[in-house]
């Protein structure tokens, strides 16, 4: 059994009150009763996000929650700022794949500290692996930690994860109306990157009308172009991180 | 399966064997695709105190209000703008429920 949550990985009990409560309902043993439930079917997952949520802030853990389709450039953007933020930003990652640990060697070979999550049929990281993923790594005090979620622009919109904030990554390889038809994520982000700008001239992606069509859908999403191939862009999304960052180390709430 | 393990503990708490009834609320805009729903509601209860359950669904439907003009209107898609004043700065108020709202339930 885990010592932290009380899982044995198959059925979780954690946040049921045991102490059993007999008397409530009268004494009408083959009668029926009527139980006012209310509770949020993700109720589970958020209670475990909250926990999340408050040991990054204890821990004045900047934690991002990357999420995209696959193949919009996740890992590479991570590669780049890893490299780029070296001596700058100490960061740590926690890489979601249904299958391989492709993804955390090529982070490794960056000289990141990184644990891979394989989900095997799962499409989407909750905040119950999240939570596992990190008594491993304890991320260090006054760090970053990139949660690189499993490429599905569908459910992982639903998952709190526990992160402060939530960053939704498409390429100009993509159409230009994806915030349209996959708005739940766009809606549950704070940031959308548009990556891989260095190929519009190759492709008929409009610029415009995706910032516009991603502003229709969360007019609170901001919105940074870059290429991490030629750079373009990067300093925007580096000044955006040391932004939050800024904010997430000097954390008073606690 | 949330709404399973929510049913268990409910019913565990209450000394219930039977859930007669179970009421849910799922709104317009949450991330519920109703045949998928249902597909996956015959396979998850079979064999479970829930199997045999009449599930009445409340289907909530989209609100949002204007955060510009502070209209209230049907929502439904979130990147609907205002019918008032056509912008798109909008605050969803109804349709992201999901939750199990009560149960009918009897014991031995």
């Amino acid at each position: 059994m885990c010592a932290t949550c009380g899982c044995d990985t198959t059925t979780h009990e954690h946040f049921h009150a045991h102490g059993h409560v007999h008397d409530h309902h009268g004494s009408h043993e083959h009668g029926a009763t009527t139980i006012n439930v209310e509770r949020d079917i993700l109720y589970e997952n958020s209670l475990l996000a909250e926990r999340n949520r408050g040991y990054f802030s204890a821990r004045q853990v900047l934690a991002i929650n990357l999420v995209s389709s696959p193949g919009s450039g996740k890992t590479a953007l991570l590669e780049r700022t890893l490299t780029d933020m070296k001596g700058q930003l100490v960061c740590a990652v926690i890489e979601g794949d249904q299958q391989t640990a492709n993804d955390a060697d090529r982070i490794h070979a960056t000289g990141t500290r990184v644990v891979q999550i394989n989900t095997g049929k799962g499409c989407h990281l909750d905040a119950h692996m999240v939570l596992h993923a990190m008594e491993g790594m304890k991320p260090e005090i006054n760090s970053v930690l990139f949660i690189e979620n499993v490429g599905n622009l569908v459910c992982p919109a639903a998952f709190d994860l526990g992160e402060g904030e939530r960053v939704v990554v498409m390429s100009v390889t993509e159409g230009d109306d994806k915030p349209l038809k996959y708005p739940d994520m766009f809606l549950t982000s704070t940031l959308c990157i548009i990556n891989k700008t260095d190929l519009l001239p190759y492709v008929p992606f409009n610029l415009e009308k995706a910032k516009e069509n991603a502003r229709k859908v969360n007019h609170r999403l901001e919105i940074i172009e870059l290429s991490c191939q030629s750079g373009e862009g990067l300093p925007v999304w580096y000044d955006w991180l040391n932004r939050k960052a800024g904010v997430a180390f000097s954390d008073q709430s606690t | 399966m949330g709404i399973i393990k929510i049913v268990l503990a409910e019913a565990e708490r209450a000394d219930a064997e039977v859930v007669e009834e179970i009421e849910l609320d799922i709104g317009r805009l949450s991330t519920v695709e109703m045949d998928s729903f249902e597909f996956a509601w015959r396979q998850g209860v079979k064999n479970t105190i829930l199997e045999g359950a009449k599930k009445n669904i409340n289907r909530i439907g989209g609100m949002a209000r204007c955060l510009d003009c502070a209209f209230d209107f049907p929502l439904e898609q979130v990147f609907d703008p205002c019918p008032l004043c056509g912008q798109h700065l909008i605050s969803i108020i109804a349709g992201k429920e999901l939750r199990v709202r009560s149960l009918v339930v009897r014991g031995e």
